[in-house]
């Protein structure tokens, strides 16, 4: 097997996603060695909407988990369908069903609800699995993820173990609000999102907004940069451009040097604390809107 | 994959092992088989794909390639690559022109007759002024001064003493999971009915669950400047305990910059304790820079050490150099991420003092506790305070 990434990063433009060369190798050797990869990076640098990306580059299903603070194993697994299973029980006890027959009935696959991480190995072929912000959940969580990630099958008492139809692609996100367990780490490939240079960027943006006026796009680009390199509490992310533009294409303006009060109106949209918008009045912004060429 | 490419494979991971990278034998295993079954199209393609195996976090991610092109390519000298955990010991930044008139030459400057004050001239000037006004310097005490013979056994056992009953008093904060409980508040279904499965699901005997209390996280800051240095030996005792009681304890020094200490104070030996810090707190006993460390602190440490559940712990006289609105803006940032800010001030037990630095009357907007510290028995008087928050 070859690990050439250049087909992967061709397969993601077309899904709409512009991946730089190591974002692309680190899928291409995901998907290779069948390994979970951990994305970190701040918040906005693309991390979720490359799972969504690889998911339709490959043809196959997303299932999403989203990580929150006191997510536990019953929310991620399976649950049984008690009110099910209690209306179940006391409508049979009226046929006379002996206890053992409701029994297995209750706790067969009808009565089972399942949980992404279920779902996500009973999956014909195999799905991008996205455990987003594993950060936010506990620790005693993580632990519980790296058994599932190593062995891909689940033990449920009543039914015995299950085991993976296929193994999922599984992509990690983390904004570093904790620190993740060695082993954690360990078990997955790593990779870096960082924001986009320029050039990347400018790709982007020209991927998602095709009708921007090129010129438009690259001043738009270029303040952006420029932007995040000035102390910000909060940097702009991709996310953040994308709607920047959209609002300069809405407010009708050609370019970032003509309507100073609508750009100025417009930074709404990149600066989202009310301290960054303190920090960048009027002069600032014209002082870095004076450096776009 | 031929022999003499394994070996020099083995290596390479030394060589990263070397550099801080955690990687065993299971690593080189993995590498070894995907270069022996896979192919990459070329060098870089090479390189991309080793990183992301064998890198585990964002600093490691960011000197693969120095260390990738070192051992492979030879470029660059290879002792100078070793991890150099060094950030915490920059150089001393050269003094502003404008306290050569009121302080010694930079040489001479941490004259012990200096440091050494006892507790009675504490209030007197900083040895700077005549003007009878504190002054907090600027500068790095340059002479190491050994920790060891500044605590004496008894108040390390007395501090410890303290800082564990305060441990026990900060009152626990529930958790939002659910654990099985015997005194549960809620019924939890799913063992309910399991349980009653042998009486035909009729839930007979009730299975319960609770909210779990959860330890509150520390983060203690102590300020070890010269202004602080009579009450340095009873606080970093009372810090010692604190942190090795606590699992979830994060403790750091700072006078003008920041040290982290946390698992220096974990030694179990307390003089290896103290012989670990003196070495990391080069310049101790010096000037104080509340407002820059207190930025150290929040860009670096504070979004893994601070949740929800966090106290943070300022142990400081307020004397700082930085500009008020500086340390405003840090405190601020500091607040939003903790849950509890306590500001321990060692001269608030003076008679007659009020918060005049101007740092002080800055910071205590921020701060839900502002209590007196200046002694190991208003240490002690702390507990019902802490009870409290």
């Amino acid at each position: 097997m070859t690990f050439d990434y250049k087909p992967v990063q061709r397969d993601l433009a077309e899904a709409g996603y512009i991946a730089d060369d190591a974002l692309a190798m680190a899928l291409c050797l995901m998907v290779g060695l069948r390994r979970p990869l951990l994305l970190e990076g701040e918040a906005g640098v693309g991390k979720t909407d490359v799972a969504k990306a690889l998911a339709a580059a490959l043809e196959t299903r997303l299932i999403r988990l989203q990580c929150y603070e006191g997510l536990d194993a019953n929310a991620t697994i399976y649950e049984w369908n008690y009110q099910r299973q209690l209306l179940a029980i006391r409508a049979h006890e009226r046929d006379a069903m002996p206890s053992d027959a409701i029994e297995r009935h209750i706790f067969s696959e009808d009565y089972l609800l399942r949980r992404p991480l279920l779902e996500a190995i009973s999956q014909p072929q195999s799905p991008v699995l996205l455990i987003d912000e594993i950060d936010r959940a506990d620790e005693e969580f993580e632990a519980y993820l790296l058994e599932i990630l190593s062995d891909f099958q689940i033990t449920i008492p009543e039914l015995g173990t299950i085991a993976a139809r296929s193994i999922p692609h599984v992509i990690l996100t983390s904004n570093g609000t904790r620190t993740l367990s060695d082993a954690l780490r360990r078990r997955c490939l790593y990779s870096y999102v960082d924001f986009p240079d320029e050039t990347k960027e400018l790709a982007i943006l020209h991927a998602r907004l095709p009708n921007i006026d090129r010129q438009l796009a690259r001043q738009i680009v270029r303040f952006v940069q420029m932007l995040r390199r000035e102390e910000l509490e909060k940097k702009p992310g991709i996310a953040e451009t994308l709607d920047w533009a959209s609002s300069l294409i809405g407010l009708d303006v050609r370019s970032i040097h003509g309507d100073s009060a609508a750009v100025q109106a417009s930074l709404i949209c990149l600066l989202k604390t009310q301290a960054d918008l303190k920090s960048m009045p009027r002069e600032v912004t014209a002082r870095l809107i004076g450096k776009v060429a | 994959m031929p022999s003499g490419a394994a070996s020099r494979m083995t290596g390479f991971m030394a060589h990263l092992r070397h550099n801080g990278f955690a990687v065993g034998p299971g690593e080189t295993e993995l590498v070894l088989s995907t270069l022996a079954a896979n192919e990459f199209p070329d060098v870089s393609a090479a390189r991309l794909g080793l990183k992301t195996m064998l890198s585990g976090d964002r600093v490691q991610w960011s000197r693969f390639d120095e260390l990738f092109d070192t051992y492979w390519f030879k470029r660059g000298m290879r002792l100078a690559e070793r991890a150099t955990a060094k950030d915490s010991f920059r150089s001393h930044r050269p003094r502003p022109e404008l306290w050569d008139e009121v302080l010694p030459p930079e040489e001479g400057s941490a004259s012990s007759s200096r440091i050494e004050r006892g507790p009675g001239e504490a209030e007197g000037p900083d040895g700077t002024s005549g003007s009878g006004k504190l002054i907090a310097s600027t500068q790095d005490a340059l002479m190491r001064i050994d920790l060891r013979s500044l605590v004496s056994p008894e108040d390390v056992a007395e501090a410890e003493r303290i800082a564990e009953r305060l441990a026990r008093a900060m009152r626990y904060r529930l958790s939002r999971r659910r654990m099985p409980a015997r005194r549960g508040d809620t019924i939890d279904l799913r063992r309910t009915i399991r349980r009653n499965l042998s009486r035909g699901g009729e839930p007979i005997e009730l299975r319960r669950k609770h909210r779990p209390e959860r330890p509150v996280r520390l983060v203690v800051l102590l300020d070890v400047s010269g202004s602080m240095k009579v009450y340095s030996r009873y606080f970093l005792s009372f810090v010692r305990g604190l942190v090795g009681q606590w699992l979830q304890a994060e403790a750091f020094l700072f006078h003008t910059r920041l040290v982290r200490v946390t698992d220096v104070l974990r030694e179990r030996d307390a003089s290896r304790t103290m012989g670990g810090l003196s070495l990391m707190t080069e310049g101790f006993g010096g000037g104080t820079r509340i407002a820059a460390s207190l930025k150290h602190f929040n860009d670096r440490y504070a979004k893994e050490a601070l949740n929800s559940r966090s106290v943070v712990i300022v142990m400081s006289d307020g004397y700082d150099t930085d500009p008020t609105e500086a340390l405003t803006i840090e405190l601020q940032r500091l607040k939003r991420r903790a849950r509890r800010l306590v500001w321990l001030n060692p001269l608030l037990g003076w008679q007659d003092y009020a918060p005049v630095a101007r740092a002080m009357a800055a910071a205590l907007d921020y701060i839900d506790c502002f209590a007196t510290a200046h002694s190991l028995a208003s240490l002690a008087a702390l507990e019902d305070e802490l009870v409290r928050l």
